[in-house]
């Protein structure tokens, strides 16, 4: 069996003892087998020496259970790390970041406790998927939407902890967010916002209570552990539009953007879309071409005799049908002041969908439905991916720099165009463009490690552009928060001081976004 | 006495509607996800279990990765949808749940419990000749 780091073996069966008696057996898991399904599919370790993989893993189901693990992993000071429904994937999956630490696995913590449909919000625990949330509100024909990530099988807990996004106008999923409940690490379980006055109804309507507002610390963090969560979620709108629009001109990128951020700082546009350039797709040979070694001239030239744009971006609006129709007239207006911008409209949908739209949308989670549809994505030898995902000011300037940069890096390291010959730029959160990089993990050791090597060397890129990333890899955790060093690492050594007072023993997911317990702190330097 | 009685039917009534407030009660499941309806009568065994946890991305129509790359994989020399086979046995539905292929992730006893993946082995079996 294996042990965690710094756990004498002794010690280790009486806390494995101690939690079944609290779980019960079947809900402790220690042997090879059933530990092993807890290691990450996707991770970029696989086959090496370095993949950490879990010692045990435990599943309780409910505060009570989480606040008797938090004890016992206290008294012998195990190393746990908590995941929600697990399906991190490209991120870390489910496995930890410390090898030999204990999975604490919620996904038996899987109840929707309400939804509702006059105040818009839900209150669910950590193992609820977006699928079960979707469910419940069929089920119950409530009149409101959720906002998946692209994969329907992660929990909207854990995905707004990670602040990840989606695409609607809930697409910022730690923003949309309302209270929490926290078992901390000396078993205390604290409740915020409205949730910290009793018999308060408004725990999932106001955020932020009275105080200083903590919930911000238990994101991206070890600080404890999330056992429920409120989310605002967007009333079903009578309707969607999209629009593109197309632009000739390498130049006109600056305009694009300009406008674009106009319209998304006004709130006339408020989700997530891509800027484009159609050019960087397309197998015709004579494209290929002018990409390697063709002027932006040249390219021009291509753009205006096949008719399609230099650079585009299909604008999303959502809300009542005449005022969705206001917004991209206003849109078209603003786009105006771009010589030889074309527009083209989009699809147009009423809500609620019929079954017959339904099964024509390949790509349903812009309309809050979750699905998996994602993974058609990537090639056949793919055995999973991870992102690289700077965020880069909102500008035509930093959108061509990054580009630049980053192909740069990718010639000299793989020696080819970039792992993918496109330039993702989204605006999933608002005013900023997050740039959402996919990098292939195969079994393969010595592509894994090249690419490893890769993912560093833009990390390091990255930061000396004054661009950072918004979420990683466990593998990369340590590389990135070294990025955000301002006044020798103040941020960091404020996370420590927070850890220190509130995880003394070290118990929660060791190492996690580069916050190491203090008995750890001293091995890492 | 009446009027005792007439507060014995006050406290019934309260206590009545105080029950009935709660506009939706937790419910606790089992670890499922699903878009499907419930099951009506007559399904076969594992029916639920694989709408519940493979049908996202191996039923049919749009954006179903996994029938989509069985589709690229085979051909159509076998059929690309996973409940049409005849020829898949337990012991690799089992592997491949557990250990994952491809981009298809490794699934925990937390997700899919050993029962719900006995049950959709044999639905998965439910047609191979004996």
């Amino acid at each position: 069996m294996r042990v965690p780091p710094g756990v004498s073996p002794s010690d280790f069966a009486a806390a494995i003892k101690q939690f079944e008696d609290a779980l019960g057996k079947e809900w402790v898991f220690t042997s090879e087998e059933d530990v092993d399904l807890y290691r990450d599919s996707y991770s970029p370790f696989w086959h090496e020496q370095e993949e950490p993989i879990p010692s045990a893993a435990v599943a309780p189901d409910g505060v009570e259970q989480v606040q008797a693990m938090v004890k016992i992993a206290n008294r012998y000071k195990i190393p746990l790390w908590t995941i929600s429904t697990g399906k991190n994937l490209g991120y870390g999956g489910s496995a930890p970041l410390l090898g030999g630490s204990v999975v604490l696995d919620l996904k038996r913590m899987n109840r929707v406790l309400e939804v509702n449909d006059k105040n818009h919000y839900a209150l669910v625990e950590p193992g609820v998927s977006y699928f079960d949330l979707y469910q419940h509100i069929q089920e119950k024909g409530l009149k409101v939407w959720i906002d998946p990530p692209d994969p329907g099988w992660g929990s909207p807990v854990g995905n707004a902890l990670e602040r990840g996004g989606g695409y609607t106008p809930m697409r910022d999923h730690f923003d949309c967010h309302c209270g929490m409940e926290v078992v901390l690490a000396n078993g205390d379980v604290v409740r915020t916002g409205m949730g910290a006055l009793p018999n308060a109804k408004t725990w999932q309507q106001y955020k932020y209570g009275f105080g200083p507002y903590v919930d911000g610390i238990f994101s991206q963090s070890n600080f404890g552990v999330v056992t429920k969560m409120g989310f605002w979620l967007f009333p079903q709108p009578e309707a969607f539009l999209s629009g593109t629009v197309m632009v000739s001109k390498h130049a006109d990128l600056f305009a694009l953007v300009e406008v674009f951020a106009n319209l998304l700082n006004s709130g006339t546009v408020q989700a997530t879309t891509t800027v484009v350039s159609p050019l960087a797709f397309g197998r015709d040979p004579e494209l290929a071409t002018l990409r390697a070694s063709g002027s932006t001239k040249d390219l021009e030239d291509y753009a205006a005799r096949k008719n399609v744009a230099y650079w585009s971006v299909s604008l999303p609006f959502y809300g009542s049908a005449k005022v969705v129709a206001a917004q991209w007239e206003y849109a078209r207006e603003k786009f105006s002041v771009i010589p030889g911008v074309r527009f083209q409209d989009g699809a147009s949908y009423r809500f609620p969908l019929d079954a017959e739209q339904l099964a024509k949308i390949t790509n349903p989670v812009p309309f809050g439905i979750p699905s998996l549809q994602t993974f058609t994505v990537g090639g056949p030898r793919s055995q999973g991916h991870m992102w690289f995902s700077p965020i880069i000011p909102m500008t035509g300037e930093s959108v061509l720099e990054a580009q630049q940069v980053f192909d740069q890096v990718f010639k000299e390291l793989s020696g080819s165009e970039g792992v993918t010959a496109s330039f993702p730029v989204w605006s999933f959160f608002a005013r900023a463009f997050v740039i959402i990089y996919f990098f292939p993990i195969e079994h393969d050791v010595e592509k894994n490690r090249r690419n490893r090597e890769i993912f560093r060397r833009l990390i390091k890129t990255s930061a000396e552009r004054g661009w950072g990333e918004y979420r990683t890899h466990t593998a990369f955790m340590g590389d990135i928060s070294d990025a955000y060093s301002f006044n020798d690492h103040a941020l960091r050594r404020l996370h420590e001081t927070m850890k220190d007072a509130l995880d003394p023993n070290g118990i929660l997911a060791a190492g996690k976004c580069g916050i190491w317990p203090k008995a750890m702190r001293k091995a890492k330097a | 006495m009446k009027k005792l009685g007439a507060y014995l039917v006050v406290a019934l009534a309260f206590f009545l509607v105080a029950k009935a407030l709660p506009a939706q009660e937790a419910v606790p499941r089992s670890s499922s996800w699903t878009t499907a309806t419930t099951p009506s009568q007559g399904e076969p065994r594992g029916y639920v279990q694989y709408t519940n946890y493979c049908s996202m991305c191996h039923g049919e129509g749009v954006g179903k990765p996994g029938t989509l790359a069985l589709q690229a994989k085979y051909k159509g020399a076998v059929p690309a949808l996973l409940d049409k086979r005849t020829d898949l046995t337990q012991a690799l539905i089992k592997t491949y749940v557990r250990n994952g292929i491809s981009i298809m992730p490794i699934f925990r006893k937390t997700e899919i419990s050993d029962a719900d993946l006995d049950a959709i082995a044999a639905y998965l079996t439910r047609n191979n000749k004996q």
